[in-house]
């Protein structure tokens, strides 16, 4: 308490503390004249009076400067004087300041800039009150090779009522519904929920409630929960919403309530968490199947709760029993060759886990940008250091302590870097607009990415840091000066500078080395991102734009008009012929999503069951199963390969046909001719699924793999069936031709509502825009990581021309000789010249080592090109040393035209 | 190096706080006034410091234990500081003197007995 008291007291002198000296001061010039009016008396001539006097007296100031130090915070008011001091000599060179803070700012602000984006995706994935609790419930067959095969609605029941979880929730991923009754039809995305899916989350609505969670309904319990997006932008924030009716589908739903601004729904695309309605459903009655064990929701996902202190592991545990006793229990549903297991993942993993290594790769850039500038600016506050031998020498003549002199330059250096830090802040946050629209949708949480107090504390944190560690060096050198020679030769020839120099080398080496390891990724990242355009995709992209449609799905099947395929495929026919007469139209196929490449993010997962191998879904594999008109291949230009294509003559009532992709045929019948065989594949779409009895479905036709589900992917079995035989809901239109693309929307939709003017049309984009979007996470990374790259080759090219600049002009004295004594000034630019790449082989060395390390570890974002591609580690060297030579030639030029008559005379 | 050095000039630690209380004690005084007045009541066997006596009555002052007023000297008509000593003061001072009394008979006695066996 004292202590406290007697700081308060020295603070407060702080601000006092010029008046008091001053008093102290005048006190003193009193005694002073009393004792020299003393002296006189005693009869000592004036002058020699005052002189004894002040003899007596001692140093007036040192005098006050104790007293001073025993009264006030030294620290502190070293601080205040040292931080004046270092404006000034920030100000005294503006070249230099300016320089050392863009390139900080530089380093920290892009540093700050990834920093932002990991904040908000890695350390706060999930918007909702302890989110360590929520996990993602993951069916697998482990026995047949099938992974998220879905949770049956028994089997949900089971794991609500076993006492590991709080609550647990089945939601449908992201899809389509149709808002009717406003003057266009609208497509609104909604996820179908359980009514514990709140209470799952812990999120209450901002108006109204969310649903029940006890409520049993087994089919849709037609109560609608809308986002505050959709209320404000087609309701208008109406506060009476509440009760309202909205016309989904063709069903009537009641408004409950409102979720409140800023909620976001988990899920790891833009698209999963900006859901506009969420439909309460028990998925156990019509329009779903009863519940069986044997029905797994597909391409539904579980998320639960976790009972208060339950760890993810414990509760893994619990489950595998569960899990035993369930197989045991229900043999004949859990055969045991597919080895049904259950697996929890905590939901931020899955929010997060596909951007988790590309998220570290910019991390870890961007760290190796901020590094080189750091080492930059340590190497330019070298080259002062020597500027200022003289200054120091002086001064530490004078009586400056060593450490004192150190706790100034640093605080010199500390005042450098945090300016640097916030001009680099200061620049993000006015640019943040802009910034973030550069960011791809495609990344989770691109709307969560903000600014704020914690962003700037980061920046000055990592400023502060990096102002101690690349401060503490110099400053520790520039306070090593040998006194006598330094003030006798200015500075020339100083013992610390040998040191200097050598910690100059070490920096530019390092610098080029981490120069190269950045240059090198981005390389890499490059050819991938190359060799991924220029990849064949195995479908004409060129002339076709796609547009789609939503047809609606009522609960009740009967109301549908396009429940049978038979009924909606008077409705396709129509479409397409009506599509084929849009001006510059050449070929029009229909298809459902699926069959959108590379445009879709859910792919509708069916079980595969072959004729005399599977007998039930829960043992068979799953595969992708677009559905598609038989236009579709000729228009993409998928080329057949075996049997033959669907036709305009298969019906609901001809027999079931099938064409699959070589990778399918190659993976389920190897060494055997798929043509002829036979399988059956379950439903799981919003209509109740397909006939009663399962038909069996031939296959006709192999065609040849295309990369429609991903680039980098080429063989993932595909399964396709015809439109005309498989009604979908979600359709898409394909045109090729001389297409107009901002026309072209507007004509689809007259042709298309002309049949039916409930039908909303959206989504029109050319195959080209679909699949550029695709590349854009990648391309996104790459272009960062190429900045980075570019940055951090003219930072070092920078460090290089100055480091051999100081050589250069360190040694202009010795040069001036040489060449006096006769020396060839060719001889000269190559002694130099020899300087730079000496420096730049050997940080070409280490550089070579670390990236290939470094590419190892990013192996998985590499396509078409080995982690140790030797053409692009031997142009990244070549390139490299190309730099350091350029930047060397300039001092090497200024080395060769030194005048020896001028310089020796002057020295 | 600086303070090291100031050190070694005190007495003791207190002494000179001490003599200064002491002195004001009598009479209020400004610091050259004690200057003179110590040396003159030692017999100029103690020389005070300047550099001691003003860091020493700005620490009195901070501690209460003094108060200060500027005045102007009627012999010379200038701008004085004159230091009072106050309650706190007077009651500091009589511990300071009874205790440093103590610590003198304490010393006396160890050396006292300690010259008589060396004289006999």
């Amino acid at each position: 308490m004292r202590s406290l008291r007697r700081f308060a007291a020295r603070l407060a002198n702080l601000v006092t503390g010029r008046r008091h000296d001053q008093r102290l001061l005048e006190e003193m010039e009193q005694h002073l004249a009393l004792q020299t009016a003393e002296n006189l008396r005693a009869g000592m001539p004036s002058s020699e009076a005052h002189r004894q006097a002040a003899l007596k007296f001692g140093a007036i100031g040192a005098i006050r400067e104790r007293h001073r130090e025993e009264q006030s915070l030294p620290f502190f008011e070293n601080l205040l004087f040292d931080l004046r001091y270092a404006a000034r000599m920030l100000l005294r060179t503006p070249g230099f300041s300016l320089t050392a803070i863009v390139i900080l700012a530089l380093g920290v602000g892009a540093t700050t800039a990834i920093y932002t984006v990991i904040d908000a995706t890695l350390l706060h994935p999930l918007p909702y009150p302890n989110p360590s609790e929520l996990v993602r419930v993951e069916d697998n067959l482990p026995g047949v090779g099938a992974q998220h095969v879905g949770i049956s609605v028994p089997e949900w029941r089971d794991l609500a009522s076993s006492g590991i979880f709080q609550s647990v929730a089945i939601a449908g991923q992201g899809a389509n519904v149709n808002l009717t009754g406003a003057s266009q039809p609208l497509r609104l995305s909604f996820k179908q929920v359980t009514p514990s899916y709140f209470a799952v989350l812990g999120v209450g609505a901002q108006l109204g409630r969310t649903f029940n969670p006890r409520d049993n309904t087994p089919g849709y319990n037609l109560e609608v929960v809308v986002s505050d997006g959709l209320w404000r932008r087609e309701f208008g924030a109406d506060p009476h919403i509440i009760g309202k009716a909205l016309l989904l589908d063709n069903d009537q739903y009641q408004v409950v309530g409102v979720m409140p601004r800023g909620f976001r729904d988990q899920g790891s695309t833009s698209d999963e968490q900006n859901v506009d309605l969420w439909l309460g459903a028990g998925f156990a009655g019509v329009p779903f199947a009863p519940p069986s064990r044997s029905y797994r929701h597909q391409s539904r996902i579980v998320i639960g709760r976790l009972n208060p202190g339950l760890s993810v592991p414990a509760a893994q545990a619990r489950l595998n029993a569960l899990v035993e006793s369930l197989k045991k229990q229900y043999p004949a549903d859990y055969p045991v060759q597919t080895a049904w297991a259950v697996r929890l993942i905590p939901l931020s993993e899955t929010v997060v886990g596909g951007i988790r290594q590309l998220l570290f790769l910019l991390f870890g850039a961007v760290a190796l940008v901020l590094l080189i500038s750091c080492v930059n600016v340590a190497n330019l506050l070298l080259a002062k250091a020597s500027v200022r031998a003289r200054e120091i020498a002086v001064r530490q003549a004078l009586g400056a302590q060593r450490r004192r002199l150190i706790r100034q330059l640093l605080t010199e250096v500390l005042l450098l870097f945090l300016l640097g830090g916030i001009a680099g802040f200061a620049v993000l946050f006015s640019t943040q607009h802009y910034l973030v629209r550069l960011i791809p949708p495609s990344l989770p949480h691109e709307n969560d990415i903000a600014i704020g107090w914690g962003v700037l504390a980061f920046a000055l944190a990592v400023s502060g840091a990096a102002g101690v560690i690349f401060g503490l060096a110099p400053a520790w050198l520039m306070s090593r000066v040998d006194l006598i020679g330094t003030l006798r030769q200015e500075g020339r020839g100083s013992s610390g500078s040998r040191e200097r120099s050598h910690l100059r080398h070490l920096l530019v080496v390092s610098e080029l080395a981490l120069s190269l390891v950045l240059m090198v990724a981005a390389c890499l990242l490059l050819r991938s991102f190359w060799h991924l355009f220029q990849v064949q995709p195995g479908f004409n992209p060129e002339r076709v734009m796609a547009v789609q449609t939503w047809l609606p799905g009522p609960n009740d099947p009967t109301t549908d008009p396009y429940q049978t395929p038979a009924q909606e495929s008077v409705l396709l026919r129509e479409i397409l012929r009506r599509c084929r007469t849009l001006p510059g139209v050449e070929d029009v196929a229909i298809g459902d999503e699926a069959a959108l490449p590379l445009g879709h993010s859910s792919p509708a997962r069916l079980p595969l069951l072959r004729e005399g191998i599977e007998t039930m879904d829960n043992q068979a594999p799953v595969i992708d199963s677009p559905t598609v008109s038989p236009e579709y291949f000729p228009l993409l230009g998928m080329p057949l390969l075996r049997g033959s294509l669907f036709t305009d003559r298969d019906r609901d009532d001809t027999p079931q046909v099938a064409v699959i992709n070589q990778a399918a045929a190659r993976t389920y019948w190897p060494n055997q001719d798929p043509l002829g065989k036979r399988v059956r594949l379950r439903l799981d779409t919003r209509g109740l699924a397909g006939p009663a009895t399962p038909v069996w479905t031939t296959i006709i036709g192999v065609i040849a793999d295309a990369r429609t589900e991903s680039l980098a992917d080429a063989a993932i079995p595909l399964i396709y069936r015809s439109s005309y035989q498989h009604a979908a809901k979600d359709l898409a239109i394909f045109l090729r031709g001389h297409l107009d693309p901002s026309a072209l929307p507007a004509q689809v939709r007259q042709q298309v509502q002309a049949i039916d003017p409930t039908l909303p049309v959206f989504h029109a984009q050319t195959l080209r825009e679909i699949l550029s979007d695709s590349l854009s996470v990648r391309r996104f990374s790459m272009e960062l990581v190429a900045f980075f790259a570019a940055t951090a080759l003219l930072l070092a090219g920078l460090g290089i021309y100055g480091t051999i600049s100081y050589i250069v002009s360190e040694q202009r004295r010795d040069i001036a000789i040489r060449l006096a004594l006769g020396a060839q000034r060719g001889k000269i630019l190559n002694m130099v010249l020899r300087r730079g790449l000496v420096l730049a082989a050997a940080g070409a060395g280490i550089g070579l080592v670390g990236a290939l390390l470094v590419a190892r570890l990013m192996a998985g974002l590499l396509f078409g090109v080995s982690p140790a591609d030797l053409p692009t580690f031997a142009a990244v060297t070549l390139v490299l040393t190309a730099v350091t030579l350029a930047a060397s030639y300039i001092p090497a030029l200024r080395a060769m035209r030194v005048d020896p008559i001028t310089t020796l005379h002057s020295q | 190096m600086q303070t090291s050095e100031d050190k070694s000039r005190d007495l003791f630690p207190g002494a000179l706080e001490m003599m200064i209380l002491e002195s004001l004690r009598r009479q209020p005084a400004h610091g050259y006034a004690l200057v003179q007045h110590i040396q003159q009541r030692s017999n100029n066997l103690l020389q005070v410091e300047e550099g001691s006596l003003y860091p020493a009555l700005q620490r009195l002052l901070k501690a209460k234990l003094v108060k200060s007023e500027w005045t102007t000297s009627p012999s010379t008509s200038r701008r004085v500081r004159v230091y009072e000593i106050t309650k706190a003061g007077l009651r500091h001072l009589e511990r300071e003197v009874s205790r440093f009394e103590r610590m003198l008979e304490g010393i006396q006695m160890v050396l006292g007995p300690a010259r008589s066996t060396q004289n006999s």
